[in-house]
């Protein structure tokens, strides 16, 4: 059985596992459609297919670095992790980097990731100068903002569908530290959260944690976190005999699924207090430097967290709404999740920069608000409800954590998925060959 | 650098072992010297090593089934390495190999006569030199043979005593020899393969078990300490019980 980060849902897939690109061809031949699985940190249904899935797990080689412009080519399989650990030590650091570093560059391309700096640096998509792509025949196309330019459009944040990602080029940036300086700052509702997005505009990365079982007058408060990369003149002391040093890996495990019975009402909502009452405290005081795994991957530190939510696993929501229909949507959001009293451990919200150039990318103008929970009778009710809440105001859901949308919403949330079906049923054969659980269910 | 080591060969780089071994050496800043059949491949291996560890790497073609078991590799290199690592194997399917003695002498050839022949050459080189680490990356199927894979084992046993008699006749020269018997490990070789997940290592753990033998001589290692009860148990057991657990 195979299934998404978020475990649910699980499917009887077939998988192979790619070795080597000429290895491709084989695979199509069997007439089947398949889609290829980078490291499955997607959180529902978007890189399953019962008929045939890929790993690119065994695609990891890089191919090429220039020193000079920070220009690396590397084959799709390769982990951002390994990126890391091979380039911040000489002073490079990705462009994006989502809140995980065990994504695969591939990964990262399909589901055109955004970060913590998305307001000033928009998706990792965004930075990739060049891919290589293989078509329903095993032949392989470059694709570039000059070369199969629409192809290369529909490619970013098109999930796997328009074809098999093998490889990319993309411009790692220079770096002086390994530190990032963060602050952490309290706001007392939405309102103030929001205002603390705005003021922070300059500041490289940001985002918050939201109290997502807070009501009333204290709805939508949390703690904001931004930060930017330190320069070496800066350091403390303590840390400059070693200013681009690599974080010890995370040795926290989940050991067992935790029983869904202990994520209830009160247990998530001890948690959110205490985080938030923490968290206030802190923000008095200064900013500090916090290591880049720290302050990107958090979530890392804890192997196999997707195992806090039990057995049945549970399911992501993110959603994006427009600027304007922002303060007046994303109440409506948590109002909605807080009376259900299905809060959630990570409820997070961030300021989105421009609509990127990939015909089906997630981010827009607006606010991003991310909650999970986990899978049991009431949630599919949940989020249907918050699917209608994120329609009426215009907004989308993100296709790599969604495991439920209904088909009509979702399309409506993406005005371009007629120009990316055009690309694809060329590019894809028709019927398409690239084909996944998720774009069944959505009829993609 | 590595305890010394300013170079090493890997011969079977585009191997996975092979090429966490290499990578793990590079680590250390050790440059590599890398050999294999498949010039394509061993190209792809050659650029990955070179963009994530920044060491020198050259590549170098060599086929051990050639009829010299592919010791004219050592003529392609510039330098004598300090050590040299040879991964080199086929598991082979046992039921073809008895039906098809082609295919039995293409495993033994590829386990046993190449790699002994390569080593035994690049012995004679070290002990010339009057220093190096040889480092054979054998088998714990060659402890005994056993009906499931006694072509493969058989080899691996031919290879693992010439590894011990290398050793023991260039101890007085320096030149130290190291026998490592992975058991299982998740690899090429093991696709598809259900081996239990105790027993089954990683690559990268073999690598770093390779390369602590590389810095701190040792003799024969097996990479899960696990395995070393059970070897000496299934050593033990009387070839009459034996032959009854054939297929184990």
């Amino acid at each position: 059985m195979l299934s998404g980060w978020g475990r649910y849902p699980a499917l009887d897939c077939r998988l192979e596992r790619l070795r080597r690109c000429e290895a491709l061809p084989g695979l199509l031949h069997r007439g089947t459609t398949l889609i290829a699985r980078g490291n499955g940190r997607s959180y529902g249904d978007a890189a399953l297919n019962p008929e045939l899935t890929v790993s690119m797990l065994a695609m990891d080689r890089m191919r090429a670095f220039d020193a000079g412009t920070g220009l690396l080519d590397c084959e799709a399989g390769v982990l951002l992790a390994d990126i890391l650990e091979t380039f911040v030590p000489l002073g490079w650091f990705p462009p994006v980097v989502p809140g995980t570093r065990l994504v695969t560059v591939g990964g990262m391309i399909a589901a055109d990731v955004h970060g913590k700096n998305h307001h000033r640096d928009g998706t990792f998509g965004g930075h990739v100068e060049s891919l290589t792509l293989a078509g329903p025949d095993g032949a392989t196309r470059e694709c570039s903002r000059t070369e199969n330019a629409d192809l290369f459009r529909a490619t970013l944040g098109g999930m796997g569908l328009t074809g098999v990602i093998l490889s990319a080029r993309f411009r790692l940036r220079p770096v002086e530290t390994a530190f990032v300086m963060a602050e952490t700052l309290a706001a007392r509702d939405l309102n103030e959260t929001m205002a603390l997005f705005e003021a922070s505009r300059d500041w490289p990365h940001s985002v918050a944690w939201i109290d997502c079982l807070a009501r009333g007058a204290g709805l939508g408060r949390g703690l904001m976190t931004r930060g930017a990369f330190m320069e070496r003149g800066v350091l403390p002391p303590r840390l400059e005999s070693n200013p681009l040093c690599l974080a010890p890996a995370g040795k926290l495990r989940v050991p067992v699924d935790v029983p869904s019975a202990l994520l209830n009402r009160v247990s998530i909502g001890l948690f959110n207090e205490f985080c938030y009452r923490l968290g206030r405290g802190r923000a008095r005081a200064e900013a500090r430097p916090v290591h880049f795994d720290r302050f990107f991957f958090p979530l890392d530190r804890i192997e196999a967290w997707n195992r806090l939510y039990g057995r049945p696993g549970f399911v992501q929501y993110q959603c994006v709404l427009p600027k304007g229909e922002a303060p007046a949507g994303v109440a409506a959001l948590l109002e909605r999740v807080a009376a259900a009293g299905q809060g959630s451990f990570l409820a997070v919200l961030k300021l989105f920069g421009p609509t990127g150039e990939g015909l089906m990318s997630f981010p827009m103008e607006g606010y991003t608000l991310a909650l999970d929970f986990p899978v049991r009778s009431g949630t599919a009710a949940l989020l249907d409800g918050l699917d209608e809440i994120t329609h009426r105001h215009g907004g989308r859901v993100y296709l790599a954590k969604d495991a439920c949308c209904a088909p009509a919403r979702m399309r409506e949330g993406y005005p371009r998925l007629g120009a990316f079906k055009a690309v694809r049923a060329e590019a894809a054969g028709a019927p398409p060959r690239f084909a996944s659980e998720l774009s069944r269910r959505l009829a993609l | 650098m590595n305890g010394g080591v300013e170079t090493a060969l890997v011969i079977g780089a585009t191997s996975d072992i092979g090429r966490a071994i290499a990578y793990a050496l590079a680590k250390d800043g050790c440059a590599l010297q890398l050999a294999a059949r498949d010039t394509a491949r061993l190209a792809r291996e050659t650029r990955d090593l070179r963009v994530r560890t920044g060491v020198a790497v050259t590549s170098h073609r060599c086929d051990i089934l050639d009829e010299d078991g592919g010791v004219s590799l050592l003529d392609t290199l510039d330098s004598l390495p300090e050590v040299a690592v040879c991964v080199v194997g086929l598991l082979g399917d046992q039921a073809e190999g008895q039906r098809d003695g082609a295919i039995a002498e293409r495993v033994m050839r590829t386990n046993y006569v190449g790699p002994a022949l390569l080593m035994g050459a690049l012995a004679e080189r070290f002990e010339r030199r009057g220093g190096g680490v040889l480092v054979g990356v054998s088998s714990v199927a060659g402890e005994r043979g056993r009906a499931a894979n006694y072509i493969y084992g058989s080899a691996k046993a031919g290879f693992t005593a010439f590894l011990s008699g290398l050793r023991g006749r260039l101890a007085a020269c320096g030149v130290h020899v190291v026998t490592v018997k992975p058991g299982f490990v998740r690899t090429r070789m093991t696709d598809g393969l259900d081996s239990p997940a105790r027993l089954t290592a990683t690559p990268e753990e073999v690598a770093a078990a390779v390369v602590a033998a590389i810095r701190r001589p040792r003799d024969v290692i097996y990479v899960r300490r696990v395995w070393r009860p059970i070897m000496f148990v299934l050593r033990a057991v009387p070839e009459r019980l034996f032959k009854r657990l054939s297929r184990l």
